[in-house]
């Protein structure tokens, strides 16, 4: 029996022992005068015999899948011969795997060693056996736990407290797992970047100006001068996130005003979805719309003015990249000028005030941390954005400040560095982690930043 | 229309008012239909004069064709059970109802001679000579100061600092605030307490120097301390400014007011002055209400 039957199987037994638990529950109120006799109520006694049902046997399921494995490939390893034995363990991790695609059928079983097949069908034979005994302890254990749980129940039980108990401690655990990712992204990319300050050091990766990650295989190869100085890069990102900040900030803050403040409420039923629609469409589609549209335009134009426009430039990604973030800033904006009392409306439009006046004086301020609470995450989400940079901004590394010209950003230099084949143990493949490492630091500095700005000129209202 | 008003009345005189019910009733059910105001509703020195007006939210009628003149330097309290239009007539005193979707005003509302619904009135500038005080006092998230300079600055009434400082001082000094706030200007007005809240909506609002201040309930989000205070304030106010005050609180009405007005599911029953409507009041729904028989 499959481990994912198994877990099906235990969802059954416990929907089940909820209504048993239940049932059970309410024949004792029958018999000893009703609900009220009852300390819990009978869904909570059904809640708390499916608990005891499925949570022991869930647990034993668990340790089994996760011992498993390693257990059947040591048994099999003892039916193999001294010579053929493993020494080390990248070779031990070589022949378990060589042994599980043979059991498999995966690997043509021509020309290996007898002992070899013998023990991949050895292998066979104990999973088989393995998962049999699997099924067999683990319904045995929700058969304990059932009876076990079930003879708790009394009208005096209080079945209440246990099972809210667990319901805390399962949602801890959810908060935990979305720690602990994070927590385990930020180790991986850690420690990724040590290996990669070991051959580059920290300063000329933080201050280094000049960008150009390809390091020679060879002696004699030309053009490889592996300087890893992110400088470039982050000017680059700031470019284009500057230029796209620049269109989307205006543009979403008076969307937002205008439809919350001034807008008939007909309109703002149609235009607020509509506008939210810009935030539907995948990256790609503003990436070609940017690199094949937008592109060649601003050359056209450029060349009017007798202005050299990179065809690839920094202005085209970030005006498309505004385009897109929009909708993160009005719709954010929005909610938070939504949100702001009408007393203090009517306050100011009853001491004379004009409609615009209210708004730019009262109702903007009081709104204005959720407003920049919805600016920064859309300055983070600039700095995270890929396609369309890759798409619309190139990738040489120029260090300047002029969007005219082609950029590249970090996100499309980590892109480059980890698509195709690479060697891990390469500076170049490295330098990713690294970037990436820098990347979330410049993005979580910056939310401190504007958490302290709001914080400092924040006008709360009740 | 008219079979709510019946249905409503006759709840109110069946359940609360045993001195009704003995009364004639069919004669009393046409007395509100049909109502006429009775008492002293016009006045001769009249800052403000509300002529056979009507209030409609959508197709909701929520006050029926209302005559009353509100004196100069005077206090009129508008007083009356929950739902009876009292804060509807106040607040399209000063258009505050233009604000609310669907809401019509029919008749007739002047002020100095001027009629304040005609197209040719800048609501901004009528709201500047009519300032209003909420029912919840709601400073806005400003400093002290700045609540105060508000409405001087977007009325450009100053050229200077100093001027601006001196209007926020005697603002705040007339609202009586000054000795508790003179140290922490600069502090957010949300800060402070309740009653001080209102107090500092009260000189918010003096500070442009309107000429009739409209008060919603004022007092009611208050403690009895801080409404005393209000209530003393508002009497200081009566000598240089008109004010139109509705409340709940019978007593707050009998001690701040020179004429009230009696308001009962959207009609005026009665305006007179205040201690004739206290002690010897013309109408029988006035008197169960003031005697608590409903309310």
């Amino acid at each position: 029996m499959q481990s994912s039957e198994m877990f099906l199987l235990l969802l059954g037994a416990s929907v089940l022992a909820f209504f048993l638990g239940r049932r059970r529950s309410e024949a004792l109120a029958h018999i000893s005068g009703g609900l009220n006799s009852l300390h819990s109520l009978p869904n909570y006694h059904g809640y708390f015999t499916a608990i005891w049902t499925a949570l022991p046997a869930l647990l034993v399921l668990i340790i089994w899948m996760t011992l498993e494995n390693y257990v059947i490939i040591r048994l099999t390893f003892e039916s193999l011969p001294e010579h053929l034995l493993p020494t080390d363990t990248s070779s031990t991790t070589l022949l378990a795997n060589k042994i599980n695609n043979l059991a498999l059928g995966v690997l043509p079983r021509d020309g290996q060693p007898t002992e070899i097949l013998a023990a991949a069908k050895q292998l066979l034979r104990y999973n088989e056996f393995s998962r049999w005994t699997m099924a067999a302890v683990v319904s045995c254990t929700a058969l304990m736990g059932f009876s076990w749980g079930r003879s708790y129940l009394s009208t005096e039980f209080r079945a209440r407290q246990p099972v809210e108990s667990v319901a805390q401690y399962v949602l801890f655990c959810c908060a935990v797992v979305a720690i602990f990712t994070t927590l385990g992204i930020l180790l991986s990319v850690i420690f990724e970047s040590l290996q990669f300050f070991k051959s580059v050091p920290v300063f000329d990766f933080v201050f280094g100006l000049e960008w150009s990650p390809q390091t020679a295989i060879r002696d004699d190869q030309v053009g490889s001068s592996g300087s890893f100085g992110a400088v470039p890069l982050f000017v680059g990102t700031l470019l284009v996130s500057a230029v796209a900040m620049c269109i989307s900030v205006p543009v979403g803050l008076m969307s937002a005003i205008y439809l919350a403040e001034y807008a008939h409420r007909s309109t703002r039923t149609y235009a607020k979805p509509a506008l939210e629609v810009l935030a539907g469409i995948p990256t790609v589609v503003y990436g070609f719309f940017a690199a094949l549209t937008l592109g060649p335009y601003l050359r056209t134009i450029g060349e009017s003015f007798d202005l050299s426009v990179s065809s690839e430039s920094a202005l085209a990604a970030g005006i498309v990249m505004g385009v897109m973030i929009i909708p993160f800033i009005s719709s954010l904006a929005d909610d938070v000028i939504t949100a702001v009392p009408q007393a203090m409306r009517d306050g100011s439009l009853a001491m004379g005030a004009t409609h615009s006046e209210t708004v730019w004086r009262v109702v903007i301020p009081a709104a204005l941390p959720g407003i920049v609470a919805g600016i920064m995450l859309a300055i983070s989400r600039a700095i995270g954005e890929t396609m369309i940079v890759v798409m619309a901004s190139g990738l040489a590394a120029n260090l300047t400040a002029n969007p005219l010209e082609s950029v590249t950003t970090v996100t499309v230099q980590i892109v480059t560095l980890l698509t195709g084949d690479q060697e891990f143990d390469s500076p170049k493949t490295l330098a990713a982690f690294a970037l990436g490492l820098m990347l979330f630091i410049v993005t979580l500095i910056l939310n401190v930043i504007a958490l302290q700005v709001v914080k400092r000129f924040r006008e709360q209202y009740e | 229309m008219s079979t709510t008003v019946v249905s409503a009345a006759e709840t109110d005189s069946n359940t609360r008012s045993q001195h009704l019910m003995s009364g004639d009733q069919t004669n009393f059910l046409n007395d509100i239909q049909d109502h006429v105001t009775v008492g002293t509703c016009f006045s001769e020195n009249a800052k403000m004069s509300i002529k056979n007006v009507s209030v409609f939210y959508g197709n909701k009628q929520a006050i029926f064709d209302a005559s009353v003149d509100i004196t100069e330097n005077q206090v009129i309290a508008m007083i009356g059970p929950s739902g009876c239009g009292k804060s509807t007539l106040l607040r399209s005193l000063n258009r505050m109802n233009d604000t609310i979707e669907g809401c019509r005003v029919k008749g007739h509302i002047s002020m100095d001679g001027q009629d304040l619904y005609s197209p040719k009135l800048d609501v901004v500038e009528l709201r500047a000579r009519v300032g209003m005080v909420f029912q919840k006092p709601n400073p806005f998230p400003k400093s002290i100061y700045d609540n105060v300079a508000y409405g001087p600055k977007i009325h450009g009434l100053t050229d200077s600092r100093y001027e601006l400082d001196e209007i926020v001082e005697e603002s705040l000094r007339r609202a009586g605030l000054w000795d508790e706030v003179r140290d922490r200007l600069q502090q957010p007005g949300t800060g402070l307490s309740g009653g001080q809240q209102q107090r500092l909506c009260i000189a918010r609002a003096i500070a442009v120097s309107p000429e009739v201040i409209l008060m919603d309930e004022p007092c009611s989000a208050l403690d009895p301390i801080a409404t005393a205070r209000i209530e003393e304030l508002i009497e200081e106010l009566s000598q240089n400014f008109t004010i139109a005050i509705v409340t709940h609180n019978m007593q707050q009405a009998a001690r701040v007011s020179h004429r009230t007005a009696y308001f009962h599911l959207g009609k005026l029953i009665e305006v007179n002055p205040t201690e004739q409507v206290f002690t010897m009041p013309e109408h029988n729904l006035t008197e169960s209400y003031i005697t608590g028989r409903f309310g």
